[in-house]
């Protein structure tokens, strides 16, 4: 999910060559919004974790990841009383947003901790009986000097590493 | 000389050249060599086929090189040759300038009299336009920054022959003080003559960008291939004519007029017309200086010879590479240059001729000088060959090639067929920014769309010059939007032959036609009528009273099966079968099922986005489950 973010797009480049590593472009690969649901799903089946990558729009995933979630994550397949096919798969936000840290905070303009926007992500991820993982976030793109995204990147990946290599 | 003779004598030419030519390309001399070497072996010294007429032939042919000035211009925008000022005038007139007082010099202290070394010092400043651009633009250097060095150089000294021809009528006025022929009272008329040239000039320039697009609507309208030939050729010869007769260059003359129509939807089809006349004429010329050498003048003076053409080329090459130096050129774009114009060229013969005709040579002088020159233009291909695979190889692991040459002169992308459907097409990537250049066959469509401002271009595409002059080989994709299918398959056939790196968008007529174009190996097509047909069917479906995003999603299902479904025949049958048709109607009837099925079951196996079916069911089970 990569859209117009900048900052996201070094993101994913930076894990995109890593041995076990799938990147999956919603935005490239359904340019006219009509998600292929099968192969969706299989892709779900192959991979032990999940990384629900995006910018932060409007305190949620852009339109087309909602898409995603809509079609893919069917009742009977993702969740429901007999649907086990996500079942103890690792889950998680990676997010970029435009606000600072500080804002996400009481008294910040964005006044609730980013943690409260992701809680239907964290639901989603419960009626999926999925475990979901605390948010890699990166926060204030638009102020970020070229060393603090390298760093980020060394950090994606260094994240990535682990969560390959305990799954 | 009776017709059969003069049939026999074009067929020794022409023979000549259909032996060479091809022979010398094979081994990597270049056709400008080639054409020089059957000179040698038809003429006079050899197998004695040709003789006296050859130079009357050679002037005839000379028109080759006026032709060639006017297709130059042809692809010269005013704009760019603006920006070539600095390179024609400081470039190209020290060029002049400094090699002419050297070579003046020399003879002076050597050799010749004041009048006879300023007459050499001149001639010899002068370079080959002829075999200079011919060889650039076979090697397809023109367009470096090289070669666009060599080229503001060939200009200025095209330039400068007039005013060299006004030196030497002076200098031949000195020594035969008691002729009255020539420019008496030179200095009186100036002004007159100037005043004429400058009328000249400017009857170019608005008979070009006036008169003479309405003349050739009017010929392209007519169909006939042969009278745009015509009306190119009288074009040419008619500017050629008028500048002799107002005592300029017809080079200059007709370089000028191309400049000026380089702006003209016409312009490729002009070229395209022109290129066989200009490449027929320059061969033969490229004979005649062959067959004009003068062996034995050549054999009885070797040494004298051999070392005025030793002087005359390294003078040269210093002088050049140094100017190229100052002028900043990289190392590998100033050996090019610097290689490229060591020689003399043919305005010497015509020179060393008048020189001698008014008495400022003696007739030993100037046949010296005649084999000098046509020996330095004989060795330049040699020059380009060693300059080639000599010198360059040692250059290229320093210095990559700037791509950004290429750039100005090309848009990425080519449409190919601007009727209805390319209009729709060009506007859109016209909105965002891409550079077209657009290329149709109806003069009419081409008139219309200039309107508009569009930048269209009048010819057959399917011909590869075509495809040339437009630009192909720096363009980066070829929309094919014609359509009529044998022209598609003869576009995209070319296409891929000579220009491998184009990418095709390709438009089909029908789902065959799509198979046929997928087997060749077309990535992007579209059969042209299949969306807007689909999108038709939503607005029906919409009008039924289907909301209207049901009706969307609907055409985006069609749209995708029918996308797998050609994915799949075209993995099943690779080449020339005739089943597909067979397949192509079980697809539509296996289409009429899923569709039937669809009718029954909204999007249940296609699209099952607000699929409630299941979780309705559960939810009376007693689950509670609902996130929809």
């Amino acid at each position: 999910m990569e859209q117009k973010s900048r900052v996201n797009k070094e993101l994913i480049e930076a894990v995109a060559d890593m041995e076990h590593v799938t990147v999956n472009n919603l935005y490239e690969r359904y340019p006219d919004f009509f998600i292929d649901v099968k192969y969706e799903q299989g892709l779900l089946l192959k991979h032990d974790v999940i990384i629900w990558h995006h910018p932060f729009y409007w305190y949620s995933s852009p339109a087309l990841l909602k898409e995603w979630f809509d079609l893919v994550l069917e009742h009977g397949f993702a969740y429901g009383k007999d649907a086990f096919a996500l079942k103890g798969k690792q889950v998680m936000n990676c997010i970029t947003t435009g606000g600072r840290e500080s804002t996400y905070a009481p008294g910040g303009l964005n006044r609730y901790p980013i943690t409260d926007y992701l809680l239907p992500f964290k639901q989603s991820a419960y009626l999926c009986k999925m475990n979901y993982l605390p948010p890699f976030v990166v926060h204030g793109v638009h102020l970020l000097t070229e060393d603090e995204i390298e760093n980020y990147k060394k950090e994606y990946q260094q994240l990535m590493m682990s969560l390959r290599n305990n799954n | 000389m009776h017709l059969d003779e003069i049939f026999f004598k074009i067929m020794i030419y022409l023979l000549a050249a259909v032996i060479s030519v091809p022979i010398a390309k094979k081994i990597g001399l270049g056709s400008v060599l080639g054409y020089l070497i059957a000179g040698i072996v038809i003429g006079p010294f050899a197998l004695e086929l040709v003789g006296s007429e050859g130079e009357g032939v050679m002037h005839i042919a000379e028109f080759g090189v006026v032709i060639m000035l006017f297709i130059v211009g042809l692809e010269l925008h005013p704009s760019m040759l603006w920006r070539l000022k600095r390179l024609i005038f400081g470039l190209g007139g020290m060029q002049i300038g400094f090699t002419a007082l050297i070579f003046s010099g020399l003879t002076a202290f050597f050799w010749l009299n004041t009048a006879q070394a300023i007459t050499t010092g001149l001639i010899l400043a002068l370079s080959s336009t002829a075999i200079v651009l011919q060889t650039l633009t076979e090697k397809g250097m023109l367009k470096t920054r090289g070669g666009r060095h060599s080229f503001s150089v060939l200009l200025m000294q095209d330039i400068s022959v007039v005013p060299i021809f006004a030196i030497l009528a002076l200098l031949a006025n000195q020594i035969v003080t008691d002729t009255s022929v020539v420019e008496e009272g030179a200095s009186g008329e100036g002004w007159q003559q100037l005043l004429i040239i400058m009328a000249a000039v400017a009857v170019i320039v608005v008979g070009g960008r006036y008169l003479a697009h309405y003349v050739f609507k009017l010929i392209a309208e007519t169909g006939l291939r042969e009278l745009f030939t015509a009306t190119a050729l009288l074009l040419v010869i008619g500017i050629a004519v008028f500048m002799d007769f107002v005592g300029l260059s017809p080079a200059l003359g007709t370089f000028l007029a191309g400049v000026v129509l380089a702006n003209s939807e016409y312009r490729y089809e002009l070229e395209d017309n022109l290129e066989p006349f200009k490449g027929l004429l320059l061969g033969v010329f490229f004979i005649s200086v062959g067959a004009s050498i003068n062996f034995n003048l050549l054999f009885e003076n070797w040494k004298t010879i051999l070392l005025i053409l030793v002087i005359l080329v390294g003078v040269k090459l210093i002088v050049l590479y140094a100017l190229g130096k100052l002028f900043k050129l990289e190392k590998s774009h100033n050996m090019l240059f610097t290689f490229s114009l060591a020689q003399a060229g043919e305005f010497g013969f015509v020179l060393i001729t008048f020189a001698a005709q008014n008495a400022i040579y003696d007739d030993f002088t100037a046949g010296i000088l005649l084999i000098v020159v046509a020996l330095s233009m004989l060795i330049t291909p040699v020059l380009f060959i060693i300059n080639e695979h000599v010198i360059q190889p040692r250059l290229a692991v320093t210095e990559k090639l700037d791509d950004d040459d290429f750039e100005e002169n090309g848009h990425p992308v080519i449409i190919a067929g601007f009727g209805r459907f390319g209009q729709v097409l060009g506007r859109f990537l016209n909105a965002n920014s891409i550079k077209l250049t657009i290329i149709d066959n109806n003069p009419h469509n081409v008139q219309y769309l200039k309107k508009f401002g569009y930048k269209v271009y009048y010819g057959d595409i399917t011909r590869k010059e075509m495809l040339d002059a437009a630009g192909a080989s720096a363009a980066k994709a070829l929309v094919v939007a014609m359509s009529e299918r044998h022209q598609i398959d003869k576009l995209v056939e070319l296409a891929q032959k000579h220009y491998p790196h184009l990418k095709l968008i390709v438009r089909a007529e029908d789902v065959a036609h799509e198979l046929v174009l997928q087997n060749k190996g077309v990535e992007g097509h579209r059969q042209a009528i299949f969306d807007s047909a689909i999108d038709m069917g939503v607005s029906t479906m919409s009008s039924l009273g289907y909301n209207k995003h049901q009706s969307y999603r609907a055409a985006l299902t069609f749209k995708h099966l029918d996308k797998r479904f050609m994915k799949n025949l075209q993995q099943r049958y690779s080449k020339d079968d005739p089943h597909f048709l067979m397949e192509t109607k079980k697809f539509s009837e296996h289409l009429e099922n899923i569709l039937l099925l669809q009718q029954k079951h909204p999007y249940q196996e296609m699209d099952c986005a607000w699929d409630t079916h299941s979780l309705i069911e559960e939810a009376k089970e007693g689950g509670d489950l609902s996130v929809k």
